[in-house]
């Protein structure tokens, strides 16, 4: 039983972990050298390679991308605290249903972040055959199906002891 | 560029200088920068600081350099008391006087904008004697409609979801609070009802034949869900009858 309580909270840190890497560092696009979204836009000038950053577009949807990035961290906090409250209070045999649904949460709002970006980051980011996708768009990806399997484990877990 | 000072919203309200000292120079104050959208009006304002009382012979000029332009054109001249709008210029019968000098106000209002008002405005007040002092400028932006601030949106779609979601699990407790206590109430009436029925049964059995059957049925089914609802008192929303077996 502790061992998979372990389990569970290593899978969840892990989520949370990636959700703030993914949302923080500014690598969703890189364009020949420069790197952009979501928050700045750096490239490294010159051969002195002096390191440059401008903010981003405020491109409507660009605005939503990033909300739904912050929503994603604020579900995956937010279960993550329920899930303590509830490991003490719920009864025996009781599930975690409301960590559960706040986790799932969080994945569905990672999920339409990358997405819309995939769909529409040509609307401030003209596209050439430079671009390519950076490492924190390929972390959103791979938070998402990671939330969405924790908060299910959540829902099917009964509290024992 | 002229004396940007502390003038911050669309309003011709007195907003007075940090610096309270006593110089001899006039202080004017607009906006940095206006927005409009074609055909809309836009008030620019203009307030001005001068360290003599405000007489009679205060005198307001609006000037006007369009973007593609070097050419800067007076539109406006508040002299004597009178002012004198622009009859002949690009600003004919789309112009109106909204100030006081008495108030230290100086704005005009500038109607049904269109693509060529883009420029910068210069507002110059000259208070005799004290004539000296950089005069204050604004640049008018016209667009198609306005741009949204940055932030707007981000903050509208947390908020939205932020509450959609807090409604929800609210609504979702609050339901299940009262079907419980329902229940509970529903538990009591039953067992009072029973507690009768045992104690009649003995003076008179035939006439109630038909209710027993009824009344067992609704105990043993709120009997089943209060057991599943101690089971689960905080771990859910209200699907117990799955998790008994």
């Amino acid at each position: 039983m502790l061992l998979l309580l372990l389990g569970i909270i290593v899978l969840h840190v892990a989520v949370l972990v990636l959700l703030f890497v993914s949302t923080i560092v500014s690598q969703w696009l890189i364009v020949n050298g420069r790197t952009a979204d979501l928050w700045q836009n750096c490239s490294t000038l010159g051969i002195s390679s002096s390191f440059q950053c401008v903010t981003s577009s405020t491109n409507e949807w660009l605005q939503s991308v990033q909300a739904m990035m912050i929503l994603s961290i604020i579900f995956s906090v937010l279960s993550l605290f329920l899930f303590f409250c509830q490991l003490f209070t719920l009864t025996k045999g009781g599930r975690f249903y409301i960590t559960g649904i706040f986790q799932i949460l969080a994945g569905l709002c990672v999920m339409s972040g990358a997405a819309i970006f995939t769909v529409r980051h040509t609307d401030w980011q003209p596209t050439t055959s430079d671009t390519s996708f950076g490492f924190a768009y390929i972390l959103a990806w791979v938070a998402f199906p990671l939330a969405v399997i924790s908060g299910v484990i959540y829902v099917i877990l009964r509290k024992r002891e | 560029s002229g004396d940007n000072g502390p003038v911050s919203g669309p309003s011709p309200c007195l907003r007075l200088p940090a610096v309270l000292a006593p110089t001899l120079a006039i202080h004017v104050y607009t906006h940095r920068e206006v927005h409009g959208t074609v055909g809309s009006q836009v008030t620019l304002a203009c307030s001005f600081w001068s360290s003599e009382w405000i007489s009679e012979d205060v005198s307001i000029t609006w000037l006007f350099q369009p973007e593609s332009g070097k050419d800067t054109i007076s539109i406006f001249h508040f002299v004597k008391g009178q002012p004198y709008v622009d009859e002949v210029g690009a600003f004919k019968n789309r112009m109106e006087w909204v100030g006081d000098p008495h108030r230290k106000d100086g704005s005009i209002i500038i109607r049904n904008l269109d693509y060529t008002d883009n420029g910068t405005f210069t507002c110059d007040v000259k208070n005799p004697p004290d004539i000296g002092g950089k005069s204050s400028q604004v640049t008018l932006y016209v667009f198609e409609k306005v741009p949204i601030r940055y932030g707007v949106v981000l903050g509208a779609v947390i908020a939205g979801v932020l509450g959609l979601v807090i409604l929800v699990v609210v609504i979702g407790y609050l339901i299940r609070y009262c079907w419980l206590r329902r229940q509970a109430t529903l538990q009591r009436q039953l067992s009072a009802m029973e507690k009768g029925k045992l104690q009649r049964s003995a003076k008179d059995s035939s006439k109630r034949g038909r209710q027993p059957p009824v009344l067992y049925a609704m105990l043993d089914h709120s009997r089943s869900t209060k057991s599943a609802s101690e089971k689960k008192s905080k771990g859910g929303l209200g699907e117990s009858r799955k998790d008994k077996k």
